[in-house]
């Protein structure tokens, strides 16, 4: 491509946020730019933010989505707390995004989109870009809609099938200003359209007039330049935590050489997992849509009592509704796992936005004492480690495992590191023998303390379980007061005993000092950069993020009690801080938000800050 | 059937060491028995088979059934067996449920695991009560019923579960009667070869809480001229001269008298393998007084399983894309090298 002499200015990181109607393509341009920074060499973390309406009246503020990327020089671990770059497609767009743009930043909009209807339509009184509302932001307008009308004249393709390109055309003036190449888009648009060319052409032919408006329009003063990151070598891909959770079930489920059994009832933000699963035919694997969610983890459960690895996913209001039944498998100790993909609640709460109140749910959300194993990814990447390690668990200590990630990790993106298969852990499972005479179905293990997988279709080994109470050993009904205390304290030691099985809690920075960040899940990055910012200022602080919530590692109350004090944030109102508390006696303070968005650095910052009376540079 | 050693295998061979727990008196002994009774007669081994239940006096029948098998939680029996069925077709699976069980805390789950037409065979013991909690009206409880939870009667209408199972496109649709053990056992078997969810109403007296729900028309004595037993090919004749037919006249029953000049061709030759299900469901709503109560396969068509169109899906799929490469998978899509 023949580019005229531009200023270029070199950064270190940038925060891009496409935001228009939901129907306008701002995921697919957020995904696009994505990609293509990945493919460069950046280190990119996203987020996306859409309606849990499909398409709500169009130019309202409610049908707004949105997509940001932020791509580096260097290792980040979240997708920014606030953009340096604003696309708006349209007034609502500006609207609901002004708020998180910090004074300065850059906003591209589309200009054909500032009309007296759609003004109303975003409840502005008068012209934003008149009235003083954008005077502390570096403004840019685009005719986006008429230059892609433009670019597409001849195209033959209807008027609402030329508009539908114009994230496109936007995507391609971006791609200039951060000065990207247009092929990883290109070949992508040719894949998606391969059986409608003139589609596929007329996307291209946008994207490009798009990218050369950003060259010769001269409505900007130069563009940007952002390296590549020193990133641990290795081949990448970028993968989002649905997508890493569904690769490592299947993952889990070669290493074990079980089929995957994954049944489950569509629910925002889980419903990926059973669409990509759906994919992996090939492999063996069988997936159901159930008719509901007690279906769903009623079917894994007769998986799992086939030999399968039994698989449900869902998220919090579907996590309630498996209780029962997941208390049916911690008596009948079958390894089923359950992914909860946790969103905004109470009851329907906000489906589409992120939180982490499932935690004591988790924990505790079924009749009697109903002990079960729990992981959580930290990342997106991390999903698939966890989704291996959640069946690892399941199978060799035979316990219903929860697998507890979050929208933010599920729908958000990072490079991953893909794994040689000769890394992954050992799976392997050993099938019960042949019993001579009496099969014991809940004879132990002596170190596991799990019981036999007997499965059916293996002679000798015929065997009744059930809901009801069982004799120790025998697994015969049982309403014996003495043995229902022992098999309880049996069920809750089993589950203990996975401590020993798991790696110790790490801690980031030195093993004692003032301050200890302690996190869990989707909030790792943010709490690992304000951690690396206060500790790069000489702050006696260290972090450190669990994988495994129950048991906990075995090292965490030793970790903890080297420090002064302890800080737990959480998009929660402090269900981790309440079992460390409980757990381990110590006066821990929290840092609880519960917005639906992800967690930030700089509310981390601050809260540190409060604590240790001493300010941390920004970076 | 006949093990390793090539000994036949009787009905003792599929009693479990289990004390069985019914009251004594109960409907369910008799199902019990013909169920232990038809086990060998399938040839298949015992290991293959499971039992699958959920909650009331007759999902405790798994125990005592020495194969493998699984005592659920309410109503979700269905959902356990699909999900062993369809991951493990090799398996023979059946579902034991109740009024209770079945029809009200899982009838979402009894509809779905018939519309799809998993290869199991469900039985469900009607005997119109809450037995296990001890006396309360159930789905199929007659409108106005007094029990302690409805001291002045009932208000809800109930459901024939057979029309139930019909409306929701169960392949094979039957019902029996308890105390009939060779009709029983005759339609079990049947149940039990039908490739596809058979469904099995069993008419069964809980003689604690609902005692003589069938008297009426079930007794012995009354029996010949207040229930009709639905054959295959055969018309439609009951009574003890054998001189009562039924004739449809649209969609309504109605009984003719062979004595008093109603000829043969009046009455309706039962057909089981028409697609479809008004004619079937006419017949499972038949009622005493006003009509006899119909026993027998009132439908038994052919139509792909799920799990073996599960199977065939796996199948097509490895035919198509080949072994399958974890790897390959893991490194699909846009890749970068970091060196």
């Amino acid at each position: 491509m023949a580019e005229r002499e531009h200023d270029v200015r070199e950064l270190d990181r940038v925060t891009i946020r496409f935001a228009g109607d939901s129907g306008d393509g701002s995921q697919l341009a957020g995904q696009q730019f994505t990609n293509t920074a990945a493919v460069f060499g950046n280190d990119i973390s996203t987020v996306p933010d859409y309606p849990a309406e499909i398409r709500a009246p169009a130019g309202s503020l409610p049908g707004v989505s949105s997509f940001q990327v932020s791509f580096s020089s260097h290792q980040i671990y979240t997708p920014g707390d606030s953009p340096d770059v604003l696309v708006a497609m349209n007034p609502a767009a500006l609207k609901t995004n002004l708020p998180d743009l910090p004074k300065g930043s850059l906003i591209v909009i589309n200009a054909d989109e500032f009309t007296e209807a759609n003004f109303r339509k975003a409840a502005y009184a008068a012209d934003p870009r008149e009235d003083g509302t954008l005077d502390n932001y570096r403004v840019i307008e685009v005719p986006i809609t008429t230059m892609n009308q433009r670019a597409l004249k001849d195209s033959g393709l209807p008027q609402r099938q030329i508009d539908r390109s114009k994230n496109m055309f936007a995507l391609g003036v971006m791609f200039w200003l951060y000065e990207r190449p247009l092929e990883p888009t290109i070949s992508w648009i040719n894949g998606k359209f391969a059986r409608n060319p003139q589609v596929a052409e007329a996307n291209i032919a946008t994207l490009k007039a798009g990218y050369y408006f950003g060259e010769t329009a001269e409505l900007f003063p130069g563009h940007f330049r952002v390296p590549k990151a020193d990133l641990p070598p290795g081949k990448y891909r970028n993968v989002t935590g649905n997508e890493a959770t569904a690769m490592g079930f299947l993952a889990a489920s070669q290493l074990a050489k079980k089929q995957l059994f994954y049944a489950s009832y569509p629910i925002t933000p889980a419903s990926d997992i059973l669409g990509e699963l759906a994919r992996y035919k090939n492999f063996g694997v069988k997936t159901m849509q159930a008719e509901d969610e007690l279906a769903a983890i009623g079917a894994a459960i007769g998986a799992a009592f086939g030999g399968s690895l039994g698989l449900t996913g869902t998220s919090g209001p579907g996590l309630a509704l498996k209780s029962e039944a997941i208390g049916l498998a911690v008596m009948t100790e079958l390894p089923v796992v359950i992914a909860n993909i946790q969103r905004s609640g109470p009851s329907t709460g906000m489906p589409s936005k992120t939180e982490q109140a499932d935690l004591l749910q988790a924990m505790f959300g079924r009749n009697g004492e109903s002990p079960v194993a729990i992981v959580a990814p930290a990342t997106p990447a991390d999903c698939f480690q966890m989704a291996i390690e959640a069946f690892r668990i399941a199978t060799k200590f035979m316990v219903p495992t929860i697998f507890l990630s979050d929208g933010h990790l599920g729908m958000g993106s990072e490079p991953w590191q893909i794994p040689d298969i000769d890394d992954l852990p050992s799976l392997e499972i050993v099938p019960p023998s042949n019993a001579i005479g009496q099969f014991d179905p809940y004879r132990r293990d002596e170190s596991t303390l799990a019981r036999a997988w007997a499965v059916p279709g293996t002679p000798g080994l015929e065997h009744r379980i059930g809901g009801l109470e069982k004799w120790d050993v025998t697994g015969d009904v049982s309403y014996d007061s003495e043995n229902h205390d022992k098999m309880t304290r049996l069920r809750a030691e089993k589950v203990e005993r996975i401590a020993e099985d798991i790696p110790d809690v790490e801690v980031v920075g030195e093993t004692s000092g003032e301050l200890l960040v302690l996190g869990w899940g989707s909030t790792y990055g943010a709490i690992l950069t304000a951690v690396l910012r206060a500790q790069s200022d000489g702050l006696p602080i260290s972090h450190a993020h669990l994988r495994y919530l129950n048991p906990f590692p075995k090292n965490l109350g030793d970790v903890i009690s080297q420090f002064d004090r302890v800080l737990i944030p959480e998009m929660n109102l402090g269900q981790l801080r309440m079992l460390i508390r409980a757990r381990y006696l110590v006066d821990a303070d929290g840092l609880n938000r519960v917005t639906g968005r992800p967690l930030k650095i700089a509310e981390v910052t601050e809260r540190i800050q409060s604590l240790v009376h001493r300010k941390v540079s920004v970076a | 059937m006949t093990t390793d050693e090539g000994i036949k295998l009787t009905r003792k061979d599929f009693v479990s060491d289990q004390e069985v727990r019914w009251c004594p008196g109960c409907g369910d002994y008799s199902i019990l028995a013909q169920t232990q009774k038809l086990m060998p007669e399938l040839d298949i081994p015992r290991e293959n088979i499971v039992f699958i239940s959920g909650i009331g006096c007759n999902s405790r029948l798994p125990y005592y059934m020495n194969t493998f098998g699984f005592h659920s939680i309410h109503g979700r029996a269905p959902t356990i067996a699909t999900g062993l069925k369809a991951s493990r077709p090799d398996l023979h699976v059946w579902v034991i449920t109740g009024d209770g069980d079945g029809l009200s805390i899982g009838g979402n789950h009894l509809f779905h695991i018939m519309r799809r037409n998993v290869d199991v065979t469900v039985v469900l013991f009607n005997n119109r009560i809450y037995g296990l909690t001890k006396g309360q009206y159930s789905p199929t409880s007659e409108l106005g019923k007094v029990t302690k939870t409805s001291p002045v009667g009932s208000i809800d209408y109930p459901v024939s579960p057979c029309s139930f199972a019909l409306g929701v496109g169960a392949t094979f649709v039957a019902r029996s009667l308890d105390i009939d053990t060779h009709h029983l056992i005759t339609t079990l078997e049947r149940a039990a070869h039908h490739k596809g969810t058979s469904f099995v109403e069993v008419l069964q007296n809980c003689n604690v809480y609902n005692d003589g729900a069938y008297r009426e028309f079930a007794d012995k004595a009354v029996r010949p001229d207040r229930m009709i037993e639905v054959d295959h090919g055969k018309p439609l004749i009951f009574g003890k001269e054998k001189d009562k037919g039924i004739r449809l006249k649209g969609t309504v029953a109605e009984v003719v008298d062979l004595s008093k000049g109603a000829s043969d061709a009046d009455v309706h030759i039962h057909d089981e393998k028409i697609e479809e299900p008004i004619t079937a469901s006419i017949l499972s709503r038949m009622d005493y007084p006003d009509l006899p109560v119909a026993i027998g396969v009132m439908r038994a068509v052919d139509h792909a399983t799920y799990d073996d169109l599960m199977e065939q899906q796996i199948q097509d799929a490895q035919s198509k894309d080949g072994t399958p490469d974890l790897a390959a998978l893991l490194n699909e899509g846009d890749t970068w090298v970091v060196n």
